[in-house]
Order: C-alpha cells, then sequence, then structure tokens
C-alpha cells in the first residue's frame, strides 16, 4: 500500500490547521471589538464557507488562482508557476473551508472571557499581548482546544474543494479522500475500503483525544 | 499626593458627573448599585473613558479631553482591587503576585512577591491557584499583587460584598491596617453605611451619578442633606414634604404638622432615625416635649433579632406611611401596648433635598 494518501492528507490538514488557529483568533479577537453593523457584515462573510457546498468554495478560489485569473495570472508573471493541480493549493481552500469552524468558537470562548481580568491586567501594567497570550487564552482554552481540533478533523476529511483545485495525481496530489473516490470509481473496491478504514481510525482517534483532554480539564477543575 | 477628578460621561439616559479632589487617606463613596461609583472608579483606572473632563494624579495628567490626554491603564499607576478580586485563575498566588511587580529579573520578582506575600500572611498560599483559596485569601492575594505594582492610589471597589458576613468584620481589620501602610490616597466604594462609617473619615454620598454631599463622616451622617444621602446613611422614616410657615413644614407621608429649623432652599423632604423618636410617656419617658409630639396608633411591629421595630401612625391621620421607632425587646414586651405617645424632637429632624 503506498502511503503517500495518509502523508499528503496530514500534511494538509496539519498546515491548515496551524494557519486556521492564527487566523481565527486575529479575526475572532479583533471583530468582537469593531462596531455592530460591520461586525454583522463581515461575520457573515467569514461564517459563509461553513454552510457552502465546498465545490462553490473550490469554484471560487480556482476564480482567483486559476492560471487565466488575477492572482494567478501574477503569480505566474512573478514565480512562473501555476497553483492549481499541487500538492499544497489544496491548503488554500482547506484553509477557507475550515475558517470559520475555528473562528466561530474561538470567537465564542472570547465572549465568556471575565473582562475584569483583561482590566485589572491592564492597571497592573501588563502589555496587551501578555494578557491575551498569558490570560485571555488559558482562560478559553477550552473552546479554542475544541475549536482546533475539529478544524483538524474537518481538514482531514475536506473533499470537493480539493478535488477541484488539487485534482487526484497519485504520488503528488492524492489525498486518502480523493484516493478512496479514485479507488472505488476504479472498481478497486478493497483498496478503497483500506483508506476508509485508516480515515476512520484517524478521526476517531482524533475525537478520543479530545474526550480524554476534556476529561482530564475537568478533574483539574475540580482539584483546582 | 493627591487626586483631583472632574468628570461628566454620558451613557443613554444616565449622566456621571463628578468633581472631587482628596489628599491622602481614604475617601468613601457611599452609594446604592448602579448609581456610578464604580464607573467613577473606572474612569479613574483608565478602563472606561469619560465624555469630557480632567483627572490629576500627583501633577500627572492622567486624563485631559480638551488637551486630548488619555493615559492607558499601564500607565497611570492606579491600584485596582475589583469585587470579585480577578486573580488570573490559571497562575498560582505566587504568579498572580509576580505579574504585578512592574520591573526586575524573574529572580527579584519572586523576591518581591515573596516579600509580600510574607507581609500579608499569606504564607502557604505560594503554589495554590486562586479558586483553592478562601475568600479572605485571595482579597489579600489581590491586594498584594495590587501593592507589589506601587500604585499611586488604591480604588476598592466593593471589597467586601463578595465575603461571607461573618468573615467581614474581621477581614475589614486587616485590610484597615494594610490600607495605613499602604499610606497613601485610597477611594472606597460601598453601598454598605457600616462599613464605609468604620473604614473611613472623609464620605462622600452618591446618587444617580453625582456627588450629593461630601465631608467628614460624622457630619454627613449627622446631616445627609438630601433624601438619597439620609436613605443611603440609614435613615428608615423618610417622609416628602413641603413648607407650610415659618419653620414649619407639612410631612406628606404622615400627614402631620412639624415645627422644624431653619429650612434651607430646595427642600424636599425630612427625615428622622429610628432611634431619635423618642417615646413621651410611661415608664421608658425620656423627655417631655409638646412639640411635635403624637398620640399614635400602633399598627405593628417587626421583630429583629435584638429589637422591635414598631410601626406607628399618628392618630386620626392618614397618611401612607408609618413611622418606625426602634425599641430594645425587654423594653417592648413590658409596655406593649395599642397607643403611643411619641415626640419627633426638633433638632433631630433632617431637612433634606
Amino acid at each position: 500500500m503506498n502511503l503517500f494518501p495518509l502523508w499528503n492528507s496530514l500534511r494538509i490538514a496539519l498546515i491548515s490547521t496551524v494557519v486556521v488557529f492564527f487566523l481565527g483568533l486575529f479575526f475572532a479577537y479583533y471583530i468582537a471589538k469593531l462596531p455592530r453593523v460591520l461586525k454583522g457584515i463581515l461575520d457573515v462573510i467569514l461564517t459563509l464557507p461553513l454552510v457552502l457546498p465546498p465545490t462553490v468554495v473550490g469554484y471560487l478560489v480556482l476564480r482567483l488562482v486559476g492560471p487565466r485569473r488575477v492572482l494567478g495570472k501574477f503569480f505566474l508573471a512573478a514565480f512562473g508557476f501555476t497553483i492549481p493541480m499541487t500538492w499544497w493549493s489544496a491548503i488554500i481552500v482547506t484553509v477557507v473551508v475550515i475558517f470559520p469552524l475555528m473562528y466561530r468558537t474561538a470567537r465564542g470562548a472570547f465572549e465568556s472571557f471575565d473582562n475584569t481580568l483583561m482590566y485589572s491586567g491592564q492597571t497592573l501594567g501588563l502589555s496587551n499581548s501578555f494578557i491575551f497570550w498569558r490570560i485571555r487564552l488559558p482562560y478559553c482554552r477550552q473552546g479554542i482546544l475544541a475549536g482546533t481540533v475539529l478544524a483538524f478533523a474537518r481538514a482531514l476529511g475536506e473533499y470537493g474543494a480539493t478535488s477541484m483545485i488539487a485534482g487526484y495525481i497519485p504520488g503528488h496530489t492524492a489525498t486518502i479522500s480523493t484516493t478512496v473516490y479514485a479507488l472505488w470509481k476504479n472498481n478497486q473496491d478493497a483498496e478503497a475500503l483500506k483508506w476508509v478504514l485508516v480515515n476512520i481510525a484517524i478521526s476517531a482517534v482524533v475525537l478520543l483525544a479530545v474526550n480524554l483532554l476534556e476529561k482530564r480539564e475537568k478533574q483539574k477543575g475540580v482539584k483546582a | 499626593m493627591a487626586l483631583s477628578v472632574d468628570i461628566k460621561k454620558r451613557l443613554g439616559n444616565f449622566e456621571l458627573d463628578v468633581q472631587f479632589e482628596t489628599a491622602e487617606g481614604m475617601l468613601a463613596i457611599l452609594g446604592a448599585s448602579g448609581c456610578g461609583k464604580s464607573m467613577t472608579l473606572k474612569c479613574i483606572a483608565g478602563i472606561e473613558t469619560p465624555d469630557e473632563g480632567r483627572i490629576v494624579l500627583d501633577d500627572v495628567v492622567l486624563f485631559d479631553s480638551e488637551k486630548h490626554i488619555n493615559l492607558k491603564p499601564q500607565k497611570r499607576k492606579v491600584g485596582y482591587l475589583f469585587q470579585q478580586y480577578a486573580l488570573f485563575p490559571n497562575m498560582t498566588a505566587l504568579q498572580n503576585i509576580m505579574c504585578g511587580v512592574r520591573e526586575g529579573s524573574k529572580e527579584e520578582k519572586r523576591q518581591k512577591a515573596l516579600e509580600i506575600i510574607d507581609r500579608l500572611h499569606l504564607n502557604g498560599c505560594e503554589d495554590k491557584k486562586p479558586s483553592m483559596l478562601s475568600g479572605g485569601q485571595q482579597q489579600r492575594c489581590a491586594l498584594a499583587r495590587i501593592l507589589v505594582n506601587e500604585p499611586q492610589v488604591l480604588l476598592l471597589d466593593e471589597p467586601f460584598s463578595a465575603l461571607d458576613a461573618h468573615l467581614r468584620f474581621h477581614t475589614e481589620r486587616q485590610v484597615e491596617n494594610i490600607i495605613k501602610d499602604f499610606g497613601k490616597t485610597v477611594l472606597f466604594v460601598s453601598h454598605d453605611r457600616d462599613e464605609v462609617f468604620r473604614l473611613t473619615d472623609q464620605i462622600a454620598v452618591m446618587e444617580d451619578g453625582h456627588f450629593k454631599a461630601i465631608g467628614e463622616k460624622h457630619a454627613v451622617f449627622l446631616d445627609p442633606s438630601t433624601m438619597g444621602g439620609a436613605i443611603l446613611t440609614g435613615c428608615k422614616n423618610i417622609s416628602d414634604a413641603h413648607v407650610v410657615g415659618p419653620n414649619r413644614v407639612y410631612a406628606e407621608d404622615w400627614d402631620v404638622e412639624l415645627a422644624v429649623g431653619e429650612i434651607p432652599e430646595d427642600f424636599r423632604g425630612i427625615g428622622i432615625r429610628m432611634h431619635d423618636v423618642h417615646i413621651v410617656d410611661g415608664e421608658t419617658s425620656v423627655t417631655y416635649e409638646k412639640e411635635n409630639a403624637f398620640h399614635c396608633k400602633v399598627l405593628g411591629e417587626i421583630e429583629n433579632p435584638f429589637s422591635y421595630s414598631v410601626m406607628l401612625r399618628p392618630d386620626g391621620k392618614n397618611g401612607d406611611r408609618y413611622i418606625l421607632i426602634d425599641l430594645e425587646k425587654p423594653v417592648w414586651n413590658q409596655m406593649r401596648k395599642e397607643y403611643l405617645d411619641v415626640c419627633l424632637p426638633k433638632d433631630k429632624i433632617l431637612l433634606l433635598k
């Protein structure tokens, strides 16, 4: 069994999750401070990928980075390569697709934050970045952790937008999900099943890890 | 060492408009919840921004709307003790206190924190998270964190309200000593008149976003000057009133005319404390005065732990409110009758705006 799809899926999911972790936190933190109307509009735009079919996201991203489109043209002219059909082009669409999961859970977590902690930190002279990383994030870690894991699990399962932008090139852009489809289409049912099982196993492990983490947090909470 | 505040801030229908100056020592702001006392502290700390005005602390301008000065909370050197203490829940007591030390290496910060832990008797709490500490320890931990920060002014926002009643008195004494050692300006906000009276010398009564009275505590309790002030300082008998003649007013809620002292401008009502209402008959008679004496019907009694509050209405009158009088249990148990003759001594009647 060629393990490339596993490796490719994991690196795409991991990199996308790291990117979305910071992007999601950034937007969740700063959008909460905006005036209400602007906040409402941005909120809709940023959450949209959650409810749109991944094919629509894939289509929109392609319109942006396709070789004959604005960004695509620029890249081709500046660096001499096209974006679609590379393994990392899948990261672009995956980031868009999983962003709302991180953004929304982080925002919910931030909303539960007790602002007097921030105020007391400020009056003590602590910098805003210290307050953010050392007080706000630890306080909200449950929600943020949950959001990160959900985003990762979703990234691992991303199919529609990925297949549109990165296609299915065995050994180059194949991920677990696109491999399952390709194998099934070619009547290689047994092979497809193997990858299905791999996928289920990874997802189950991830979810189990979350549950264990939460349990430990709770126990710590009781003792603390 | 002085703090000078002159600020205005609108929030919907509410308007905060306070002016005061205070030197070393403690000034208490006594007010009901929602009167703007916490908002005042937050404006001084820089957590909230006033619409206009000026805040100066020891010649440093913290806020000046005309000159567009608005120092960040980080730069104001203001120690703010929050009602729920606002300890960082993810850090130990020691880490919390180390957060308060502004300068030095990690080891120096640690040393400073350990010193104050010793001074405030927090030994043994170093490695505990705030949720493992008792209410009193949490409060001292928060105070320690503020004191190592070396603020120029201390703001205490209802510091005892989160404590159990039986702990409060004891904690109050500890805090009193800590504050005395601090030796700079302290603003103390509370709705509890007893607490305020015990802890401070200077009291400001706040109502609806405005200071209604400010001064030495005995003077303020003796003459709270406004209806709100009278309520806040614990006066139970209050009635709307209007002037009916020279030194005579009509108390609307009690339906009686009373002789009073000099009537101030903007006069709105009168008040008299429960213990200032005298019984003028029977064995407990203290004084006998014809003026402001009424034959009253006893409407009912409320049993307190150590006394009775007896509700009275002048006979034949149709007031909406009763006059309350406080009687020790044995006294009332012995006399308990349907009618009482009482006097509202002229010099004890508060004339309120």
